[in-house]
């Protein structure tokens, strides 16, 4: 090359210069890796040694004939070389006179959206290839969703390899134009089209002279260019305590970075979660005391009176809180194979505090090609879902949209400590604050008193088939005609109505119990008898219901018949269909029932017939007082 | 940051007269790679900083002074000797780390010692594994480290450039490039379970130039070696090596000559390169930087055998 590049170049003073970290997102072979590739080139940041690797590896693996193949400057891993994809998020370092920049290189492909979301979380911008050829793909609405979703306030939309299109200016048009149709939902500050050829370099740092009908700015120049101040130091004052340096009895200082917000010495504070106020007596650095420090920077405080500070505490000013809570609501993305199971715990960290963590309830998935709302009990890889979450300590937090800093959250496996979610709080629910109890006139006992009996629940497990329902049934006539106010629960007939929503999956069968329990549990306050009859085949659930009643309410009656009687008997023919492969979660055939380990009362089906059993029950429950 | 109010005792490690004020660029560096440093101290129970005696380690090991300050860095730093390095490395070695008031171990891997592998006879690759990479995981087992720091840079080759900064490590140090934990915004995850451990980088957005910035800026004490000075060197296969004892025997038909060269890379003597340099102080460092064309680990000899090598080492515990 007789026109060298020169590292003085770009590599000017970094003084005073800001720094942009922009990420680069679309399809596969829209050219991703070809236009960093040529950022880093153009800008003089490739060796000598590096281009002629380079040129080595162009001739084995390029895809570009005799030209150097640029994508391969940043495809790092042998692997992915090999298979001509990127596989994971790459940083890249370069600069020009005006601005220095990082890179996020994230990859295109579907199964790699949580990669594209890592890159976004720290990225000012996003430019969103689009091969020109192809136009606006699901890819493209998916990875500028993620962008808006993770705060990415700024989009460039790169046309690219618009030589293939002999720069032609009205498939440009029709492209930005279906872009922008879509991208209105998202709430981007800025959408900049530009088109452009990664592979020539028309309108990368150059202007092309094939698109004269362009009158934008070219890549750089936008890059260099744009405004993309988040103003951190401008928000409320947060300090996430990372540390607590105490290296003799006579320093005692709370170490850690300013999320956002600036301090001086002598500011009040308080700390968030307790609300203990105190001021700042010091801003402690290995260079000097300082006046003043912001969002940032990397400074040790000491306080003026000895309050309770640990890590994981957040310092705020008493006049600006976050919000402190335990049960709030959050955009999820999912990020492991395993799925999300509300209800299980996980650990959560967010700043610097790690605390258990359970989604209580998935409100809706969001379908990410779409953006429609999507009923769902899981969160597959790559699936987003807005979740209420309940953690076990409150939290001190901002909503994502105004402070990413103490807005955003990890989801950690408590088994493998694999990181397997990504959260962004939308609010806080203060539904125990808001919500309070309404005191009733008429009292427990006041029921008891006219219906001449106690309330209790009879909750009948056993498998399909091993004569529940028949025995409930008999159990609820006598009673009836014994005066007693009694009432039912058919784990059949439940189905057809308050829980027809639900399938047979395990989630499902969850749900099912939860539902009927709290159902029984209101029956149960009228002052009723109430006999339920579920197949209930998981302990972890009966004991769910159990919870929910008073120490001598809750009866659990385990009919205990044996596998072979009921797949014998078969009185609606499910066994039959269940071993055709006709219904998948069957009970006993291909789907576990876990005995009761200690139930209140044990019927043998073998050992005696229905009217015995009831029998029994009706001699159980005057034993215990309820008749 | 505003300016300080006051200077205090950290004039001690690099005395004011020498150092500069930080660009507004350094200083962003300068907080995150603290913070991180910091997130490891916080979270882990036994770690450990990996000190090679470079540049990078120079500014990492300085890094950790800052962050704790008033008080000390609550770990060790642990060199891991192949016993091949330069005399002039082994001699600052043991001054910064008087220096700096931090305990210093060093591990050198005696069965290969006993087993004679050495870079000249056995070969750069074979040396290179079994007294670093071998040498490292015996000394992180032998000491129960859950945590190492590593003065590695995203910029210096490619497969580093998908580096996390914090890098999680199955039982027995094995690096899975295709299994590797997201991390999003700054959420570092720090749990492992008994016997896994995790790599730190906290130099990961510095470039290689930011290092020379920032050691002219703090006054940071490097090797001298990194200077250029006259030398007694040999070229063979186009480069240039330093004789730093007469462990390295000439071959037939090289001549030991003088030349003012210096190094970009500091590794085990015979396979550093050194380049030729008139740049004897950190300002012509620098001003040579800026006017560069070669990358720093061109004259590593173990990196060139393929452009993948480096992936290989690392998946195989090279830090």
């Amino acid at each position: 090359m007789d026109d060298a590049p020169r590292a003085s170049d770009f590599q000017a003073d970094a003084d005073g210069k800001s720094l942009l970290r922009f990420l680069t997102c679309g399809s596969v072979d829209d050219g991703k890796s070809t236009l960093i590739g040529r950022l880093l080139y153009e800008s003089k940041q490739i060796f000598d040694d590096h281009l002629a690797a380079l040129e080595r590896d162009s001739k084995k693996h390029g895809t570009t004939g005799e030209d150097i193949d640029l994508a391969l400057l940043v495809d790092g891993l042998e692997a992915e070389r090999q298979q001509g994809i990127t596989i994971d998020v790459a940083y890249r370092f370069f600069a020009t006179a005006r601005r220095s920049f990082i890179v996020a290189d994230t990859p295109g492909h579907e199964q790699y959206t949580r990669n594209m979301a890592t890159g976004a979380s720290n990225a000012d911008l996003a430019i969103i290839l689009i091969d020109a050829r192809k136009g606006v793909l699901t890819q493209t609405k998916r990875h500028s969703y993620i962008c808006s979703l993770l705060g990415v306030r700024h989009v460039v939309v790169a046309v690219n390899k618009i030589d293939l299109l002999d720069y032609d200016q009205a498939a440009f048009a029709r492209i930005v134009a279906e872009y922008q149709a879509f991208a209105d939902k998202l709430g981007f500050a800025s959408i900049t089209p530009i088109p452009l050829s990664a592979r020539f370099g028309d309108n990368v740092t150059v202007r092309s002279p094939q698109t004269g009908w362009y009158q934008g700015p070219t890549l750089v120049e936008h890059l260099e260019t744009i405004d993309v101040e988040s103003d951190a130091a401008a928000k409320p004052f947060r300090f996430p305590v990372q540390w607590v340096n105490r290296p003799n009895l006579d320093f005692r200082g709370f170490a850690g970075t300013i999320a956002s917000g600036a301090i001086k010495a002598g500011d009040p504070i308080v700390v968030a979660a307790s609300g203990k106020q105190t001021r700042v007596e010091r801003i402690v650095t290995a260079d000097g005391d300082l006046a003043e420090a912001r969002a940032g920077d990397a400074v040790t405080l000491t306080l003026a009176d000895e309050v309770d500070v640990a890590r994981g505490d957040v310092l705020v000013p008493p006049t600006e809180r976050p919000e402190v809570a335990d049960q709030f609501a959050a955009h999820v993305l999912w990020m492991a194979e395993e799925a999300l199971l509300p209800g299980r715990p996980y650990l959560m960290r967010i700043g610097t505090s790690y605390t258990p963590v359970k989604i209580t309830a998935l409100k809706h998935k969001v379908d990410v090609d779409t953006l429609e709302h999507l009923a769902g009990k899981t969160l597959a890889l790559n699936e987003i879902g807005f979740c209420n979450l309940s953690t076990a300590t409150p939290v001190a937090f901002d909503a994502y949209a105004d402070n990413r800093e103490t807005g955003a959250f990890i989801l950690i496996d408590r088994y493998t400590n694999a990181t397997v979610g990504a959260g962004m709080i939308s609010f806080g629910l203060r539904r125990a604050a808001n919500i309070h109890r309404q005191d009733l006139m008429v009292s427990r006992p006041e029921r008891e008193a006219l219906n001449g009996h106690k309330p209790a629940v009879l909750w009948f497990t056993g498998l399909s088939g091993s004569g529940k329902s028949t025995i409930a049934n008999l159990v609820e006539r006598e009673l009836h005609d014994r005066g007693v106010r009694t009432f039912l629960l058919d784990g059949d007939n439940v189905r057809h109505g308050l829980n027809r929503d639900l399938g047979f999956t395990d989630e499902d069968r969850v749900e099912n119990i939860r539902r009927v329990g709290e159902v029984a549990k209101l029956f149960v306050e009228a002052g009723l008898v109430v006999l339920c009859s579920f197949i209930s085949p998981f302990r972890a659930e009966r004991r769910m219901v159990r919870e929910l009643f008073g120490q001598d309410e809750f009866i659990e009656v385990f009919v205990d018949t044996p596998l072979e009687t009921c797949m014998a008997r078969d009185p609606k023919g499910l066994y039959a269909k269940a071993k055709a492969g006709q219904i998948a979660h069957f009970t006993g055939v291909n789907s576990p029932y876990e005995a009761p380990d200690a139930a209140e009362l044990t019927l043998s089906t073998a050992e005696a017939t229905p009217a015995e059993a009831a029998a029994a029950v009706i001699e159980d429950l005057t034993a215990r007082g309820v008749l | 940051m505003t300016a300080p109010v006051n200077r205090t005792t950290f004039q001690t490690l690099s005395p004011d007269a020498d150092r500069r004020p930080l660009s507004a660029h350094l200083k962003r560096l300068e907080a995150e790679s603290i913070e991180i440093i910091r997130e490891v101290a916080a979270a882990f129970d036994n770690p450990v900083m990996l000190y090679s005696i470079g540049k990078d380690s120079g500014v990492m090991l300085h890094l950790a002074a800052k962050a704790f300050y008033p008080g000390k860095p609550p770990f060790p730093l642990l060199h891991v000797d192949t016993t091949w390095k330069f005399a002039d490395m082994i001699r600052h070695r043991d001054t910064v780390a008087e220096r700096y008031g931090i305990k210093l171990l060093v591990h050198i891997n005696e069965e290969g010692l006993a087993r004679g592998v050495n870079p000249i006879a056995s070969g750069s690759s074979l040396h290179t594994q079994v007294m670093k990479t071998e040498g490292l995981k015996q000394a992180l087992d032998r000491y129960g480290f859950d945590a190492a720091f590593g003065g590695a840079r995203r910029d210096e080759e490619k497969s580093r450039a998908k580096e996390r900064i914090f890098s999680f490590r199955s039982a027995g140090h094995v690096w899975d490039p295709r299994n590797q934990r997201p991390e999003l915004w700054r959420l570092y995850n720090t749990r492992v379970n008994k016997g896994e451990t995790i790599r730190v980088f906290p130099l990961s957005n510095w470039t290689e130039l930011d290092i020379w910035e920032y050691t002219r800026a703090e006054a940071i004490p490097i090797v001298p070696l990194y200077l250029a000075a006259p030398r007694p060197v040999v070229e063979r296969d186009g480069l240039l090596i330093l004789r730093d004892d007469d462990r390295m025997p000439l071959l037939p038909g090289e001549v030991e000559e003088t030349r003012w060269v210096r190094f970009r890379s500091l590794g085990c003597y015979p396979l550093s390169a050194a380049v030729e340099s008139q740049a004897a102080t950190l300002d012509d460092i620098i001003a040579e930087m800026r006017a560069s064309r070669t990358s720093e680990r061109q004259g590593r000899l173990i990196d060139s055998d393929e452009s993948a090598s480096m992936e290989k080492k690392k998946r195989e515990g090279y830090f």
